[in-house]
């Protein structure tokens, strides 16, 4: 009678990227917002070299702050009408709702990425070979993994509390330190920044990796409890 | 339903009065022996007295961090859901965010007369504040408010998902700083040699720091229980109240 996990997985992630796509938030506000943090980078920091060194950190920040309004976001379709409520009524595996919103979640990110990696090649003037291309795909793929899924764990705990707004970014931002340490350093490889090489890049690689895997299960455990209330 | 009793003599129990005697005599002992008895230290002078401080407060905090991982694990798994586990998560995890707040304050003026600078980017520092920025917001989801049960469950989480954060964010500091610059000052732990007196004094701070901290957990677990019956029963009085009324 009750779905499997990966079936209610897919459909809550068909579900947030249709209201996505729909209501066009993402596109029209986070998108744009995230395109002019890299533009304020640039006026901040005033300097081509300075900021073809930093090109790394600054799209990785960038992500961070953009990620802040699509975990809240991604809660608030939830928690509006009592969704999350209906959904746990209905009986569905709270590990399905994770696995999907993170999937969801994951998806909106890497759009919010790419975009913020043109940016950077045509703002900061950085370039990619062929394998650092290879590394920042890796990369990328296994830092949004693991931003997605620390996302929907402590979205899920912050939804529907007062003042969710200002305690998300406290919560979230200490934990996705060792992701902005490792990605920005593994993309700095990738761009060959600052005289660091390609090959230096997959160190990190490996801690994102690790990184995914420890809050992907940790969520997978946890995160029922969370969104019980 | 929890049951708190306040006595005309105050909150204490023979336990707790026990705890805070200790604390007073191995403090008053630390500070004589701190600031008087205990030399000076041939390199760093008198900026070593701040270690009596410092080293017992920061195993303190290390120690309050360990006692809310292990109490919300217990809370997690244990078949009756015991608050009790959950406030002295709680009362751990405030004790250890003042402790280690404590420890950073006097880290960074030891840092500033020993180094010349308030704040490297050593692994241990940068951990240290994490876990410090970490727990104050442990302390921010506890106050979410809700029933006592919502809470515990909430901060029973994020206690544990902080244990798998704070090795992650660790290492990621480790090789940050190992492969970007070569360590240019004074490892903090140093190569001390340590005169009898000063270790003695040391190991009391930790002692009596200890004893301190188990005296406050005590004291606040205890008032965190009133706050919890204090809800808890004036709801049941509210809910009462209303019954009445509609019985009339």
């Amino acid at each position: 009678m009750s779905m499997s996990v990966s079936r209610v997985a897919r459909a809550v992630a068909a579900k947030d990227l249709r209201i996505e796509l729909r209501t066009r938030v993402v596109t029209n506000q986070v998108l744009p917002f995230s395109g002019l943090v890299m533009i304020m980078f640039a006026f901040a920091l005033d300097s081509d070299d300075v900021l073809q060194r930093v090109a790394g950190g600054l799209v990785w920040l960038a992500t961070l702050f953009s990620m802040f309004i699509l975990v809240q976001r991604t809660f608030a379709v939830e928690t509006y009408d009592g969704a999350l409520d209906s959904l746990r009524v209905a009986g569905v595996q709270p590990q399905g709702i994770f696995l999907g919103k993170s999937l969801a979640l994951f998806i909106e990110l890497l759009v919010l990425e790419v975009v913020l990696f043109i940016s950077a090649v045509v703002l900061y003037r950085v370039s990619v070979g062929g394998l650092g291309a290879v590394l920042l795909v890796t990369c990328v793929l296994c830092a949004t993994a693991g931003l997605a899924f620390v996302g929907t764990l402590y979205g899920g705990l912050t939804a529907g509390a007062r003042g969710r707004e200002t305690l998300l970014p406290l919560l979230l931002l200490p934990v996705v330190a060792p992701v902005l340490i490792c990605a920005t350093r593994a993309t700095e490889s990738a761009f060959e920044s600052g005289g660091v090489t390609v090959g230096e890049g997959w160190a990190w690689v490996a801690v994102l990796a690790t990184f995914a895997c420890v809050f992907g299960l940790g969520g997978l455990l946890s995160f029922g409890s969370l969104i019980e209330e | 339903m929890t049951t708190a009793t306040v006595n005309s003599k105050g909150v204490g129990t023979p336990t707790t009065r026990i705890y805070g005697a200790l604390a007073i005599v191995a403090l008053g002992w630390v500070l004589l022996g701190g600031l008087f008895f205990t030399p000076e230290d041939v390199v760093q002078g008198d900026a070593v007295r701040i270690m009596y401080v410092h080293v017992p407060t920061a195993w303190v905090a290390y120690l309050a961090f360990i006692v809310t991982g292990i109490a919300s694990a217990c809370w997690l798994i244990g078949k009756k859901h015991s608050l009790g586990f959950d406030r002295v998560a709680g009362a751990s995890a405030e004790v250890g965010v003042v402790f280690m707040a404590m420890t950073l304050l006097s880290g960074s003026l030891w840092g500033r007369i020993t180094w010349g600078t308030y704040w490297v980017w050593d692994p241990r520092l940068t951990t240290t504040a994490f876990l410090f920025v970490t727990y104050v917001g442990y302390l921010a989801v506890r106050g979410l408010g809700g029933s006592p049960e919502q809470r515990a469950r909430r901060s029973s989480v994020i206690a544990l998902l902080a244990v798998l954060e704070i090795p992650l964010v660790h290492f990621s500091v480790v090789l940050w700083r190992s492969l970007h610059q070569q360590a240019s000052v004074l490892s903090p732990d140093g190569d001390i040699k340590m005169d009898g007196l000063m270790l003695f004094t040391l190991l009391f701070g930790v002692f009596g720091f200890s004893v301190l901290f188990a005296w406050l957990v005590s004291h606040r677990q205890r008032i965190m229980a009133m706050q919890d019956a204090l809800q808890t029963n004036a709801l049941d009085a509210a809910v009462s109240e209303r019954l009445r009324e509609a019985q009339v």
